[in-house]
Order: structure tokens, then sequence, then C-alpha cells
């Protein structure tokens, strides 16, 4: 088992009773100098998190106080010199939302320079709500996904000079990308989705590393499960694996971790946005559309908002306690979800203050971490279950 | 073709639905009534087809009713990505099915298609009404010429849209599986055609002085989408186009309002 830290440098500092805060939240109530201290303060939290012998996870959303990483290229170039260790996974690049795919080519081969091969590459269709950042279509954003990721592969791969690209996407007359990235062929693939099985089982086939975040156990254990079948019936080329992100914090006492789980609990709250910003028309497959539309039933985040604590903690979305309760628990999901290979942990959200967060990440990475690391990757398991058929 | 051939009065008055293909793109058309051609382009919603004052026109003509790709059960191959490319199928559509004289309505979206197909050729067509048609930006570049139905509220949306919202509204618990998947394919294709630039194509308002066949614009003298001024710029850029204004209706006056709508039809069908 990996483990990653991840914060999304929250701007928790505006006003509660807004009712909005990604997309539509005026920009007036961003100090900068506030900022500054904390872009400053999250990027120590991540070397930190290297000294400490853990992974690094970054992401990027826009317009919106929840995350003012919105440019994670930046910040993983910024950490590619200032850590030594950690493998940094960038989750994702946006790439349907780019207008430029070769572009996230030449800055991750950067980065992946740099770090001298630490770099994990992730892409993203984007959350609904970011089409009304970018403008990208909405019933366009998984075609462009593809699309893009081949497009980047290709540049990265082809070595002999300019080659020309007319897809349906992009067109471009000269692609030759300097600099190539340092691992070969090229970092490792990383792709997200919690709802779309037919895009977890292309990641499969192609071994790249498929991560769903913050969803009820029973949906992670269905989506793995798609991705494992996949790869039981063709073998997975390249390495791939699985990951999950929920809500991690490690307390000194129990009190103390529902306490810090009280703070992250912030991260299903706080970020609000209006119910047809969830849904653009496109989005969904027909089939979700239409069940929503009959139902108007929630979507899974905005029905956890209102959970306690524990009832996070059973579906998965929240995991605390006590370094002893933490292994046990982490052992348990494992167990429950038929076993993954990456834990990515928000061990920071909204008001969590640097003191809390340090000394929770500084707990896991000492007394829980050693005490999961022998969690097997699954795909070995599997690979063993096939052999022996 | 063997449709194409039959004379209009040999046309069942009754509806009945076929398949044509063009270009590859297998197109759901709904024919009814009897007389001389009318090629009717609905609203995105797709509302028309079963409305009491289809009915009423059928009585006079023949009224075809194509669905556009990615809308009732026509396909929607990926390289249609604009209004244009719909025009362009509803010309071959018209030469495929032998119409002549074809008087031409479109509602909406389907005005904005009319309007596309009747700058690139006019003719086959006897005479056109758009009713309330996007597809042409006349502020600069901070004016939001066309009230934004993805960013806004469902809610507001409705309320711009209609003169009482009550007419709009939807029973979704009364309706099938079939019909629901049926609307949101219809949004999705809406916003996979219209998304960006949004609702109009900047190169439209330098075409319509191309259109040379009489035409009438009809507005809803309530229409929060696309504001009545709307509908006085677009008249002054298609050459002796006239402008009706429905009074208490909205962005569907035909739907709102079908009497009076249909008094100016009259009128538009008989002096044109």
């Amino acid at each position: 088992m990996e483990c990653w830290h991840f914060s999304e440098f929250p701007y928790p500092h505006f006003p509660a009773d807004e009712p909005q805060s990604r997309i539509n939240l005026p920009s007036k109530h961003f100090d900068p100098a506030i900022g500054a201290d904390l872009y400053n303060r999250y990027l120590d939290e991540h070397c930190l998190a290297d000294e400490l012998g853990l992974n690094i996870m970054l992401n990027e959303h826009h317009q919106t106080p929840t995350c003012l990483n919105a440019a994670a290229p930046l910040s993983a170039a910024i950490l590619a010199r200032q850590t030594r260790n950690a493998r940094i996974c960038i989750l994702g690049n946006p790439i349907a939302h780019r207008n430029d795919p070769i572009r996230i080519a030449e800055e991750m081969a950067m980065v992946d320079c740099i770090s001298r091969g630490r770099l994990e590459c992730g892409f993203v269709r984007g959350v609904p709500y970011e089409i009304f950042a970018s403008n990208c279509n909405p019933a366009e954003t998984v075609d462009r996904l593809w699309e893009g990721v081949d497009l980047v592969i290709r540049a990265w791969t082809t070595v002999d000079g300019p080659f020309n690209y007319e897809g349906r996407f992009w067109q471009r007359r000269s692609i030759n990308v300097w600099p190539r990235p340092l691992q070969k062929p090229y970092p490792r693939i990383w792709i997200t989705s919690s709802s779309d099985t037919e895009g977890v089982t292309r990641m499969a086939e192609r071994g790249y590393v498929f991560a769903i975040f913050l969803q009820p156990w029973t949906t992670v254990k269905a989506m793995f499960d798609v991705y494992r079948s996949h790869f039981v019936e063709r073998g997975l080329p390249g390495g791939g694996g699985m990951a999950y992100m929920p809500l991690v914090f490690t307390g000194d006492s129990e009190e103390d971790a529902e306490k810090g789980a009280a703070e992250l609990r912030w991260y299903l709250t706080g970020a609000r946005s209006p119910a047809h910003y969830r849904s653009p028309p496109g989005y969904l497959p027909l089939g979700a559309m239409t069940r929503m539309m009959r139902s108007a039933a929630l979507p899974v985040g905005a029905q956890l908002r209102g959970r306690g604590l524990d009832a996070l903690r059973e579906e998965g979305i929240l995991f605390y306690g006590t370094p002893d309760t933490m292994v046990k628990q982490i052992r348990a999901y494992y167990d429950k979800v038929g076993g993954f290979d990456h834990l990515l942990m928000m061990q920071q959200a909204g008001f969590m203050s640097h003191e809390r967060t340090a000394r929770s990440m500084t707990l896991f990475a000492k007394e829980v971490y050693p005490r999961i690391r022998d969690l097997a990757p699954t795909r070995a398991t599997e690979r063993a279950k096939v052999a022996a058929e | 073709m063997a449709k194409a051939k039959k004379s209009p009065s040999t046309r069942l008055a009754t509806p009945s639905t076929s398949f044509v293909t063009i270009a590859g793109v297998r197109l759901e058309v709904r024919r009814l009534g009897r007389g001389k051609p009318l090629l009717m382009l609905s609203s995105e919603e797709m509302l028309e087809p079963d409305h009491a004052f289809v009915a009423d026109l059928a009585g006079r003509f023949e009224i075809i009713i194509p669905s556009p790709p990615g809308f009732g059960r026509s396909e929607r191959p990926d390289w249609i990505t604009g209004v244009d490319d719909v025009s362009y199928l509803y010309l071959s559509l018209i030469e495929k099915l032998g119409l002549k004289a074809v008087t031409l309505v479109g509602f909406s979206l389907g005005g904005w298609i009319a309007a596309e197909m009747a700058v690139k050729d006019d003719a086959r067509l006897a005479r056109m009404m758009l009713v309330a048609p996007y597809g042409v930006k006349f502020g600069g570049v901070l004016d939001r010429d066309i009230a934004d139905l993805w960013w806004l509220a469902p809610e507001k949306v409705a309320a711009l849209k209609w003169y009482d919202p009550v007419n709009g509204h939807r029973d979704v618990a009364a309706l099938s599986d079939d019909a629901l998947t049926e609307i949101a394919r219809n949004a999705e294709s809406f916003a996979r055609l219209c998304w960006e630039p949004f609702m109009h194509d900047p190169k439209l308002a330098h075409r319509l002085d191309r259109i040379a066949v009489p035409t009438t614009l009809v507005w809803g003298a309530n229409d929060g989408i696309l504001p009545p001024d709307y509908g006085r710029n677009y008249r002054k850029l298609i050459p002796g186009a006239r402008l009706k204004i429905i009074q208490k209706a909205g962005h569907l006056p035909h739907l709102e309002r079908p009497q009076a709508f249909l008094a100016h039809f009259q009128e538009f069908a008989t002096r044109s």
C-alpha cells in the first residue's frame, strides 16, 4: 500500500452565509496576503509529507475558494525542486478543459525531469461545475479526455522529429515536444472516475491507475470490481492499480481524532454549488440523467453533507482515529473493497491549522503507515490468481 | 424515394413517422396533413409535434417535421457539431422529398436552423416564418444577448421563457422512461450544437441579407430569453422582413397563444 498526502489548498475565509462557494463567489473575498501565507503553508505541508516518507498528490479546481491550487503543474514544479523522495502525483490535469494537450505534455515532461523521475501523471475529465469556468462543452468532456491523453502520450513517445496531427478536437501541423519525460517510456498514467464503467475498463486495458474519490464503499467496491474483472481477463499491461481517496485524520486520542474529523468535514459542507451545476446537459450518461430527473435524487456529495461522523466513517468517506484504530479501519476497508494499491489522503481541509495537520500527518506516517504497508498491491494477487487457474 | 414521388393529395391525413437517411444520417421525419408543403422545425424541447395548433394547420398543409440529429429518434454522428450542419441536412431533405415552394417555419432553435438554410439556398422556399430564432449576437463582448439557459437555475429559465411558467410545466412523474430519456437526449444534443459560441453563429449576421424569400419574424412580447429588441435587430438584417409581436407570450408564443399565432400565420401564408 502506498500512501499519499493531499490537500486542496482551501481558502476557508469567506462569508459562511454565501449560498455558493464554487464558481460564483466574488474574488473580492480573496485576501492576497492571507492567500500568500496559505500557499506557502500548504506547500510546506507537502514538503513535510516528503520528509515523513509519504508521497504527494495535487489537484486543481477553478473559480473556487475550496481549492487555491488553480494550476497544479505550478505547485508540482515547486515540489519537484523542494522535495527529494516523494512521488508527485498530479490528479489530475483537467485535459478536457485545457485548450492545448501539447502544453500539458511539455509541463509534465519538465516536472518529470526536474524531479528526476518522480512524476505520476494523472488526467481528469473534470467535475461538472468546471465546465462553467472553462466553457468546455459538457457533452464532449469524455471524448476530449481520451483524445487528449492519447495525444500527450504520442507527443512524448514520438522522438524522431515532428509529426502531423489532425484529430477531432485538436489539430497541429508540427508536434515535436522538448523535453521528453525522464521515466521510460513515460510516467505512469492515472485517471479518475466515479461512475463511468466503460472508462474504467479502458484504464484497465491500458494499464492506467484508476482512482476514485470520496464515494460510499459499496460504489468503490463495484468500480474496483469492474477494473479487477477486466484485468483478470486480459492481464494488466504497464502496471496500473487502484486508488481511493477518503478524508483522513489521525489523532492522539479518539476524542482528538473525532475533533479532527469534524474539521475535515468542512470539505463536504464548504463546497457549495447550485444543483444544476452538477448535471449540465450531456455530462452524465442518459441513463443517469433520466434517473436523476425521475427521483430528483441528490448527488452523493450532497447526500453525505448531512451525515454524522460515524456514518461517514462507516461509508469509508472519512477515516479517523488513533493510530491503532486507523490501522484496523484501513485494513478492514482494504478487505471490504477487495484490495487496492494507493490510499490518497485528504489530511487537511477547511480551517484545520498547520499544527493540527502536521501532527495528524506525523502520527499517520510514523505509527500507521508502517503497519499497513504490507497490504499487497492487488494486481499481484490477481495475477497470481490467474496464474494458478 | 417512393414517398417523394407521391403527390400531396394522395397522402393520408393521419400522422406517420418514417426515417430518411441524409448524408449517412438517419433522420426521424413526421408527416401529417395534406396540402402545400410546410416544413416545420421544432424548438429545442420538441414540444410542437403533438400540439393542437399543428393539427389545425394540417387541414391546409402537408406538414413535415424532422427531428434534428440527436433529437427525437434521429441519429447524431460526431461530425455534426453545429446548426450549420443541420441546415445542410435539411436542405438535402427538401430535395430528397421532392418538395417545392415550401413554407418553412422554425421555432427557437428551429428558427435558427431555418435562417441558416435560407442564407444558403432558398430556391425551394416560398416563404419563411421564424419564431424567436437564436443564431445572432448583436451586442458587444460584455453583453449577454441571449439569456444563459445552462448557467441560470432552471426555475429562473422557466420564468424567462414563459409568460406564465405554468405553461411550461411537465409532469415528470407521469412520463415513461423512454420519454424521459428522449428529453435528456434532446437537452444534451442542444448543448452539443449550441454550447459555444453561445447560441449563435458569428457568420450568420453577415449572411442574412442573402435571404430573398418573404420572411416574417414572430416574437412574444414577454420573451425573457430573447427580448423583443433582439427580434427588432434580427428583422433589420433580413431584407423586407416583418416582425409580429404576440402579447402575453414568452419565448414560445405559438404554444402560449396558439390562436394569436395562427392568425399571424394565416396572414403570412396568404399574403406572401
